[in-house]
């Protein structure tokens, strides 16, 4: 029964008992909630088919694109159409052996590769013998109708794969070996980056570290048109197998965008804040045709924006900077309007009664107060903006987002990928870092983005 | 020189520097916008100039096309309307799961709520590196190992969240009033049920608005994410937009779904969250 309703003042007894009912329904409703989000992620459980998933999921693939990312692998291929042998880093033309490496063993109709702990190849003609401890001697021929594979007794192990057209084997992570009917290809993988700072048929590829400084600081030029200094950094910044140069520019273009595309935002949104202000801008039309504005830019969201700039623009820093300008125009022109009508206004009288002109007033009245609230909301959009320039890239407006993205579809060399990853958690880092910074000097600790 | 003259000079002085610094600063930034633009313009494949003539091409043409489908177009709406609920369902799952992850680290975070001191320090570094990690970077890797699937926007999403989220928490915990916790452990009340009466009434409605505008931030990040291939709306808007002329209506279609859920969800968002802070709940 409840008390107040007889005019009763509440006894203790009473109160008590209002106040453990109250406390009972707010744990009943804290009870409810839970529920209904585990019946809620249970329902996702099944919209998103995670049983599925998991079933399908290739972890093999975590895995070697893991030691991928780390290592690198030298191709000893048989051309079978003109017998030419090649042995190359990654495949690559650019990196092939002119000399074999210790490793191959090169007589007039034999290669034999030594592939470490016992596992070895040797190529004759169309005829490839891979020795394999613990399991026995492979061999394949690639014959015009097929490949003919001998196999020692027992089970055929899952690391291999033998079909008429196609053979393919590897007993470890680092070793493998293919043979189709145009190529027999043997890899060995090797821990490292290669040719990280050097293209591999460069001559600085053979100067340690040390070599390269006092190459940097001797007069005697390697190339008689430029410095040494000059020459050791144009071989690193056009290397091409990192493209450290391309990579660069293109995470400057990614700085671009978010640079250039909070700055015009915060720029573009002050002023159109002022006329969304109930305290500025009496005129009610105003207030609603500049909100509906700053809803109507926030509301088409980045994606939208980047979708349609890419259609007008084309390509590059500008698209994504323009995006990211209009989207945020609409967010800090909000958020910088809300925080023009909670401005404290004795301040502004305070200034006005001494007699100060419009522009005055907003000088010493109004700029003091909202300065903070600007500056660090446009530090925390610049930080999040940097990441949002990489996810914008990948759309397709460049940068190192884009970048990002063609290297993992081609998924070739996952070491490049593992390479602008870091360089790319760098500039983020780097910026969150910096605008945090920033935001706690230029605001001497007093956190208004809370 | 009187004392009073001294301080007028100094002050006199110090406004001095401070125009200089602004003048500085704004001289600094403007020339940077410029050189930018300028660098940004000759780095683009198309003009400027060029492109602003073509500005209003495109929604022209999808405007166009959906009008021309007539009495077809709210049938499409009817069409995508699972991707758009795909989208929100990755959204709303990340919310949900990066704020319980949120939950714990801003916890463990918040030097005021002795949980373990040794641990603040820690879960504001492991939060500080969630929160700056690039989702894109993720979602590309998981949709890699996974599949295509939306659960790869999910993870990435989750894990920005409980980085972003748990910094806004524990800022939350760090600002609530110690007065209640105090006056419970007068009665002897344990750390749990201080944290239950005395913490977390406090707090809750302001994460909660957190949460809220983070749900919003998130419809957003994965219709984003579907774009480079974790499913939803973004998959769809990507393959019409790829099959370029003749598929405006289906790609208007998508972004007004896109463009109305976002504006009801912030709409909503915003007066539930005006509701939760300043109503007082």
């Amino acid at each position: 029964m409840n008390v107040t309703a007889l005019g009763l003042e509440p006894g203790p007894h009473a109160r008590r008992q209002a106040v453990i009912a109250s406390v009972r329904r707010r744990t009943n409703l804290g009870f409810a909630i839970l529920a209904a989000a585990l019946a809620y992620l249970a329902y996702a459980w099944v919209a998103f088919d995670m049983t599925g998933l998991i079933s399908r999921a290739q972890p093999d693939r975590a895995i070697l694109l893991a030691i991928d990312s780390v290592a690198h692998k030298v191709h000893v291929s048989k051309s079978l159409r003109n017998d030419r042998v090649t042995i190359a880093v990654e495949g690559e033309r650019t990196a092939t052996y002119d000399e074999p490496p210790d490793w191959v063993s090169r007589s007039d109709d034999a290669i034999r590769v030594d592939l470490g702990d016992g596992y070895g190849a040797e190529i004759v003609g169309r005829t490839v013998h891979f020795t394999v401890p613990g399991y026995g001697d492979i061999t394949v021929r690639a014959e015009t109708a097929g490949i003919v594979t001998t196999l020692p007794d027992g089970p055929v192990p899952d690391w291999l794969n033998a079909t008429k057209a196609k053979f393919d084997a590897r007993p470890s992570l680092g070793r493998r070996v293919q043979v189709s009917r145009a190529r027999i290809e043997v890899h060995r993988f090797f821990m490292g980056w290669e040719n990280f700072f050097f293209p591999f048929n460069s001559e600085l590829q053979a100067y340690s570290f040390g070599d390269i400084l006092s190459l940097i600081g001797s007069a005697e030029r390697l190339k008689p048109e430029m410095s040494n200094g000059a020459y050791v950094f144009d071989t690193f910044w056009r290397n091409p197998d990192w493209q450290h140069g391309n990579v660069f520019v293109a995470l400057l273009e990614t700085l671009l965008m978010a640079v250039l595309g909070t700055i015009t935002a915060a720029f573009v949104g002050l002023p159109l804040a002022v006329l969304a202000a109930r305290n500025f801008t009496p005129s009610g039309i105003v207030r609603f045709v500049v909100r509906r504005l700053f809803d109507f830019l926030r509301g088409i969201d980045m994606l939208i924006w980047s979708l349609i700039f890419i259609r007008a623009f084309g390509l590059g820093p500008l698209t994504g900077a323009l995006a990211i300008a209009f989207t945020d125009t609409g967010s800090l022109g909000k958020l910088f309007s809300e925080a023009l009508e909670n401005i404290d206004g004795k301040q502004v009288e305070g200034v006005k009664s001494t007699g100060a002109r419009r522009i005055q007033t907003y000088r010493f009245g109004v700029i003091p107060q909202i300065l903070p609230i600007f500056v660090s909301q446009g530090l925390y959009y610049l930080e999040s903006n940097t990441r949002s320039a990489t996810v914008i890239g990948a759309l397709g407006a460049g940068g190192i987002g884009l970048m990002l993205v063609e290297t993992m579809r081609t998924s070739r060399d996952w070491e490049n990928t593992l390479y602008i990853i870091i360089l790319t958690v760098i500039l983020v880092v780097m910026m969150d870092s910096l605008s945090g910074w920033l935001r706690r000097r230029l605001i001497h600790g007093r956190d208004v983005n809370a | 020189m009187t004392p009073v003259a001294d301080l007028a000079a100094d002050i006199a002085r110090d406004e001095k520097r401070r125009q200089l610094y602004s003048l500085t600063l704004i001289v600094i930034l403007g020339a940077v916008v410029f050189a930018g633009y300028g660098q940004a313009n000759d780095m683009n494949s198309g003009g400027f100039l060029q492109g602003l003539a073509k500005f209003f091409e495109y929604p022209g043409e999808i405007v166009i096309e959906a009008w021309q489908s007539g009495a077809e177009f709210p049938g499409l709406l009817v069409r995508f309307l699972p991707a758009l609920i795909e989208t929100l369902n990755i959204a709303a799952v990340a919310t949900i799961l990066g704020g319980i992850g949120a939950m714990v680290f801003a916890f463990l975070g918040s030097s005021n709520l002795g949980v373990w001191a040794p641990a603040v320090p820690m879960a504001r570094r492991v939060m500080d590196l969630m929160r700056a990690f690039p989702e894109l970077i993720i979602a590309l890797f998981l949709i890699f190992v996974l599949g295509t699937s939306p659960v790869p926007a999910m993870i990435a999403v989750a894990f920005h969240t409980s980085g972003a989220l748990g910094k806004q928490f524990s800022e939350v915990n760090e600002n609530l009033d110690r007065k209640a916790i105090e006056g419970l452990q007068a009665c002897g009340a344990n750390w749990l049920q201080r944290m239950k009466f005395a913490v977390l009434p406090q707090v809750l409605p302001n994460y909660l608005s957190y949460f809220m505008l983070r749900f919003e931030i998130n419809v957003r990040a994965s219709a984003i994410l579907g774009f480079v291939g974790a499913g939803g709306i973004g998959t769809e808007l990507r393959r019409t937009i790829g099959w370029g002329q003749g598929s405006g209506d289906e790609t208007a279609a998508l972004f007004v779904l896109l463009i109305l859920s976002i504006f009801v969800i912030d709409q909503a968002s915003s007066f539930l969250r005006k509701r939760l802070t300043e109503g007082g709940a």
